[in-house]
């Protein structure tokens, strides 16, 4: 009885250290992430300029930051952009996904290998080409490059958000309202728009945040007077040193966090549906 | 829903124009000069960047070998945890990729400056100060902590789909934990393995702040070089196309090496 009792014990504290050198190495690596992010935010309540040394509490940066004009600029364009790429984008995505779903495989094969060429080729390709695109045709970079640009890296996610809600529905959904008298517009309205709405819903709020956080793309494709708050970052850390930027970036992951939640809550509100299908897990 | 094939032709029309046509100008661009002649020139004049060439494979390499060596303990790790705790970690593991990366990076810049928090710390320790801004090493830092959630998200999300009766049959055939390990786990994780390393390695070659910003002008890559012909003074689209072209090549074929698209497991990606 008792060797066989000790070595359970034995295996039981192995067990034990195993989890404990598991939990401890994550621990480490989550303290690799949020180490550099929990520096930037805590300096941004420092009472100097100094990056490095701790002389005191205050919210001036944060003042400042309001009232500084090519941040608040900055911030006014990266939102205009933002929202209008996710508006256009997600009709224009969600027009092409219902599109190719009543394609043949051939045809859907070829779209759908275009449309993968922005979500896996390198951002800074994406920019310089579309880019060479503006200075080729003499279009002036400003605020609508930026938007064309913008949509453009944006609409294969909505594509991607929504394809696989149109596969999950019946193919016959679509005739059967048709046999039943509705137009082909109302069906899609009344019929396919409500079953796939919170793919709609969750590529537009993709779209949105891949706007909002675009540096590279924006950076070859805008002009001197529509610079987004990502472009307005780069000139601060290259030229300024002023805690601002501290302040910024608490602000922007306190912003960053609550979206992450909302969209997280979403889709795995989504997931939950029981007619989800082994294929569609993309 | 034969009919709704229309609704597509809007976005056939814009990705025509805005992601096919681009591409091709870049191939345009890269074979002519300024004036719209045909010319081998850009890629002629190649030779001379062969240092940056090399410069950014290989610290795109180091990373990415980093990030794997970092990423697969811990998604490993995290796919063995109970469903909640996973819930939670895999958040708190996207969360930093959604931060802006030029802040991430800055953060770093701020920690490892000369008269930075370590140094700091050393000194107030009584050790000698380290040289750790601008040198490559904290490039390959810059470029493990902006792309290690890439690594990670697709080997987790491969390791929780993997059948756990395949490595209690192998426990049962008598294999140990560790040959388990490695004779089952890892090889069924592959898919993840590749496209992790593809989402490491083309950001990490492509890069063209990171090693800016973390590198000083003593690590210049090839991201720098495409930046430079556009943006730059050195004002050279032509020039900066055929350089985007030789890079697309690389990518393209490190990833034919990796088996990308045989894998047929894009949605990994995702």
């Amino acid at each position: 009885m008792a060797p066989e009792k000790l070595v359970r014990r034995f295996w039981e504290s192995i067990r034990h250290i195993k989890t404990f050198i598991y939990r401890f190495y994550v621990w480490l690596v989550l303290v690799f992430f949020y180490a550099p992010i929990f520096v930037l935010m805590v300096f941004s309540f420092n009472n100097s300029k100094s990056r490095t040394v701790w002389l005191g509490f205050t919210f001036d940066w944060y003042l400042q930051l309001f009232k500084d004009e090519t941040i608040m600029h900055s911030v006014y364009v990266t939102l205009v952009v933002a929202v209008l790429a996710a508006l256009l984008s997600t009709v224009l995505g969600t027009a092409a996904a219902i599109g190719i779903a009543g394609m043949g495989k051939r045809q859907r094969a070829l779209i759908m290998n275009v449309t993968y060429i922005p979500v896996l080729s390198p951002e800074i390709i994406t920019g310089v080409s579309i880019m060479l695109l503006f200075v080729w045709s003499g279009l002036k970079l400003g605020m609508l490059t930026l938007l064309l640009a913008h949509i453009s890296f944006d609409v294969p996610f909505v594509i991607l958000s929504v394809s696989p809600k149109l596969r999950q529905l019946d193919p016959h959904l679509f005739e059967a309202a048709l046999d039943l008298g509705a137009k082909p517009m109302s069906a899609m309205r009344k019929v396919i728009l409500p079953q796939i709405w919170p793919g709609v819903i969750t590529g537009m709020l993709m779209a949105f945040t891949l706007s909002v956080d675009d540096f590279v793309i924006s950076y070859f494709t805008s002009g001197p007077t529509s610079q987004t708050l990502s472009i307005t970052i780069y000139a601060m850390t290259r030229k300024r040193v002023s805690p601002e930027i501290n302040a910024l970036s608490t602000l922007l992951f306190i912003v960053v966090l609550t979206l992450l939640v909302i969209v997280n809550l979403r889709q795995s509100r989504d997931n939950k549906q029981p007619q989800r299908k082994e294929e569609d897990v993309r | 829903m034969n009919k709704a094939r229309s609704a597509a032709f809007p976005y056939i029309l814009w990705s025509v124009l805005f992601t096919v046509l681009p591409l091709l100008l870049v191939a345009y661009f890269a074979f002519t000069n300024g004036s719209g002649t045909f010319t081998l020139d850009n890629f002629a004049n190649l030779g001379e960047y062969t240092a940056v060439f090399v410069r950014s494979l290989l610290l795109a390499l180091i990373s990415t070998l980093l990030c794997f060596m970092i990423g697969y303990p811990l998604a490993y790790i995290l796919s063995r945890e109970s469903a909640r705790r996973q819930q939670i970690m895999i958040m708190l593991v996207m969360l930093p990729m959604w931060m802006n990366f030029l802040l991430r990076t800055y953060a770093w810049l701020t920690i490892l400056e000369n008269n930075g928090l370590i140094n700091r710390l050393l000194e107030f320790l009584g050790f000698a100060p380290l040289h750790m801004i601008n040198t490559q090493g904290a490039v390959v830092l810059g470029m493990v902590y902006n792309y290690l959630p890439y690594m990670i998200l697709p080997i987790y999300t491969v390791l929780i789909k993997l059948d756990y009766r395949l490595i209690e049959a192998a426990h049962d055939l008598g294999a140990n934990p560790a040959k388990t390990f490695f004779r089952v786990v890892v090889p069924l994780s592959m898919p993840g393995v590749s496209s992790g390393i593809t989402m490491v390695f083309m950001p990490a070659v492509s890069t063209f702040i990171i090693s800016k910003m973390l590198g000083g002008g003593s690590s210049l890559m090839v991201g720098d070089l495409i930046e430079m012909q556009f943006l730059g003074n050195a004002y050279d689209p032509n020039l900066g196309a055929a350089i985007s072209l030789v890079m697309m090549v690389i990518i393209l074929i490190s990833m034919l090496l990796m088996g990308f698209f045989d894998s047929e497991d894009k949605a990994v990606i995702m």
